[in-house]
């Protein structure tokens, strides 16, 4: 098996192994959309404009849980310095621990979205369109946050100077995504929206991977 | 065939050491001794090349050394990179796989260490020497000629501490280099560098 295989294997053994983090994100989650009724009132006619928005707030929000440790559990044990030794550079360690994460996290949390959404009043025929573009976004949760996440490296606090770096990059695909549901509501075609989406998550994809190895190794030396 | 030339390093706004100027060839080992502070574990860090020095540089021999660093050398620190959560089966094996191991090294690595009898066990559960024998068992399953150790022999009781200077004998042997920073002497002979009093 390849390197970048074996690397990959490893990733998603430790998201899932010591706790089910992945599901703790789902729960976290689905623990937001319950309190939103409680919050604004459990009209019907208030929560149904609002439930792609909501639900992609909590996507976003729940992606942020297990960044934290994505880079620094290897910076504290020293495995990031047998990360580094490799024949493998680190922009491909960046790029298959992102997609680890968004195998181990991103995918349940496209999976619970329509719950969420659903459960807030949203049409159910939508579920696939919501569970479809929550995966996209998941994508770009995953590379963006993954560089939050490289970027906070070393620091105390680390998790909270992830989400205050990564919230605003999550903008765009909260914009985009919410606006695919919104328009489908509408019976107008999402794909516009998803084309955004998709192209803001290809450019996370290409942008992060080498910014976030060039803070990994600033951190090093 | 390492050679640190003119090498200056600092940390922040202290400078480490000047022009520090040393070879290792094949077949020889070399003590780091200092006092705590001196800058040994910098200096092994510069030469895996995750410092970048504020002057001077490192080669090796005719290799870049981008690739003597990806291929050509173990950096095996004071913290030994494995997971608490996993069994010792599972952290040695990703290791050694990740390094580029050629088929049986971890058998070889799990033979000569006595790692059996811990494979199965948690890494959090191992105690400190057990762990650094699963960590040193990644040099012998994925063999790469240059050893770059920080404190090896530490946690490490008698009889491994002349187990692992067996271990470094044979790859001296080999024509493997080794330059590790102490604060006892090496079980090997041993050129000495010493990076004095912390600056």
């Amino acid at each position: 098996m390849s390197a970048l295989g074996i690397l990959f294997r490893r990733e998603l053994s430790l998201a899932w192994g010591g706790g089910g983090g992945p599901l703790l994100a789902c729960g976290f989650m689905l623990c937001l959309t319950a309190i939103l009724p409680l919050a604004a009132g459990a009209d019907a006619a208030i929560l149904a404009p609002v439930a792609p928005g909501m639900a992609w707030l909590a996507l976003a929000l729940a992606s942020l849980l297990s960044l934290e440790k994505l880079f620094e559990r290897d910076f504290e044990d020293g495995a990031l310095d047998l990360l580094s030794t490799a024949s493998v550079p680190l922009e491909g360690v960046f790029v298959v621990k992102a997609t680890a994460q968004w195998l181990a996290t991103g995918l349940p949390l496209a999976l619970t979205a329509p719950v969420a959404a659903i459960a807030l009043g949203q049409p159910a025929d939508l579920a696939l369109l919501t569970a479809v573009a929550a995966a996209i976004g998941g994508l770009g949760f995953a590379f963006t946050g993954a560089l939050g996440a490289a970027l906070a490296l070393g620091a105390k606090r680390g998790g909270l100077l992830i989400a205050v770096v990564v919230l605003p990059l999550f903008i765009p695909p909260v914009v985009f995504g919410a606006g695919a549901l919104v328009r489908a509501a509408q019976d107008l075609s999402p794909v516009p929206a998803l084309a955004l989406l998709g192209a803001y998550v290809l450019f996370a994809c290409a942008i992060s991977p080498v910014a976030g190895a060039a803070a990994i190794r600033n951190t090093q030396g | 065939m390492i050679a640190v030339s003119s090498l200056t390093l600092s940390r922040g706004e202290r400078v480490l050491f000047r022009d520090l100027s040393f070879t290792v060839a094949p077949s020889e080992a070399v003590a780091l001794t200092g006092a705590n502070g001196a800058g040994k574990t910098s200096l092994l860090r510069a030469v895996a090349g995750f410092i970048r020095p504020d002057a001077g540089e490192v080669t090796f021999g005719d290799t870049d050394p981008a690739e003597a660093r990806a291929r050509g050398l173990h950096l095996l620190g004071h913290l030994d990179g494995l997971k608490g959560g996993r069994t010792a089966r599972a952290e040695l094996a990703f290791q050694a796989e990740w390094l580029g191991a050629e088929p049986g090294g971890v058998e070889r690595a799990v033979e000569a260490l006595t790692l059996k009898p811990l494979l199965d066990l948690e890494v959090r559960k191992l105690s400190a020497g057990q762990r650094r024998r699963v960590a040193l068992a990644r040099l012998l399953a994925a063999p790469r000629p240059i050893w770059l150790l920080d404190e090896p022999l530490s946690p490490l009781d008698a009889r491994w501490r002349a187990g692992v200077g067996a271990m470094m004998q044979a790859h001296l042997d080999g024509g493997g280099s080794i330059i590790a920073a102490v604060h006892d002497p090496l079980p090997v002979a041993a050129k000495a560098l010493d990076l004095g009093g912390a600056a």
